[in-house]
């Protein structure tokens, strides 16, 4: 799909805390509203889904539409409920799955 | 963390210069016309159905005013324990006069810990803002702020 989304969680954390979690992913988000140079419509084309995960938990999901920023950034939070890896997927609208997984250090 | 709007300017120059105008229905000259004011109400309808929204706690963070309408940074947050028996299961942020209503919704559980969801949004022209939470027990809050913007984003 694109390069390499970033994401940025916390070095450590403790259990109960709630964290900060941010994610993003380069992406045109293409609306679909747009022309070309020769006036040809520009099909659209986003990412339309982004669900995070924790320790196998669905934490997060966002559905996104084309008024949604070119590049999506995501900003979400979490309480942590013990060690585990973050799985992020994004889904665009051919279908077509992203997914970093990341793990938390828990103290 | 690439900052907010941080195109960089040939390729934004081109974004512009493309002419984010209305792809043309039949019979539409392809003007940028403002959208009919039933498809904000539909797509609201659709989120809270025949339910009355209560004001109050629900906060949209926005600028006052949007130098660049492609890239505007919004924050919803709603005070909520996050427990169990008392959560907010979902936010959503609509524009009421872009091409489209919907911008962006979110769904929260009980281990989101804090209802606050941060992202950027494409405004195309100033208007405002209105976002809606669902909790747990089947309320609706909405909260609406204007903005107002310098120069338009395609939005969507």
């Amino acid at each position: 799909m694109t390069t390499k989304p970033r994401v940025k969680i916390p070095e450590t954390a403790k259990v109960g805390e709630i964290i900060e979690v941010r994610t993003l992913i380069n992406h045109v988000m293409e609306t679909g509203l747009r022309r070309d140079r020769d006036g040809k419509p520009v099909p659209r084309h986003i990412i339309n889904s982004f669900t995070a995960s924790y320790a196998g938990k669905t934490v997060f999901k966002a559905t996104l539409h084309p008024a949604t920023s070119a590049n999506p950034f995501l900003q979400f939070y979490m309480r942590v409920p013990g060690p585990g890896e973050f799985t992020f997927a994004w889904v665009d609208d051919a279908g077509a799955t992203i997914t970093e997984t990341v793990k938390l250090n828990v103290e | 963390m690439t900052s907010p709007g941080g195109h960089s300017p040939d390729r934004r120059t081109f974004l512009l210069a493309a002419a984010c105008t209305t792809v043309a229905g039949p019979g539409a000259a392809g003007q940028d016309r403002p959208p009919p004011a039933e498809d904000f109400d539909a797509a609201l309808k659709r989120i809270i159905g025949e339910a009355k929204p209560v004001q109050g706690k629900l906060t949209i963070e926005v600028p006052e005013i949007a130098e660049n309408g492609n890239t505007v940074p919004y924050t919803l947050s709603l005070d909520s324990p996050m427990t169990e028996q008392d959560h907010v299961k979902a936010m959503h942020i609509l524009a009421t006069a872009n091409p489209r209503p919907e911008i962006a919704s979110f769904e929260l559980t009980p281990a989101s810990g804090r209802a606050k969801v941060a992202s950027r949004m494409r405004l195309a022209r100033s208007q405002d803002v209105v976002a809606v939470a669902e909790l747990s027990d089947g309320r609706f809050v909405i909260a609406r702020r204007p903005v107002k913007v310098t120069i338009g984003g395609c939005g969507g």
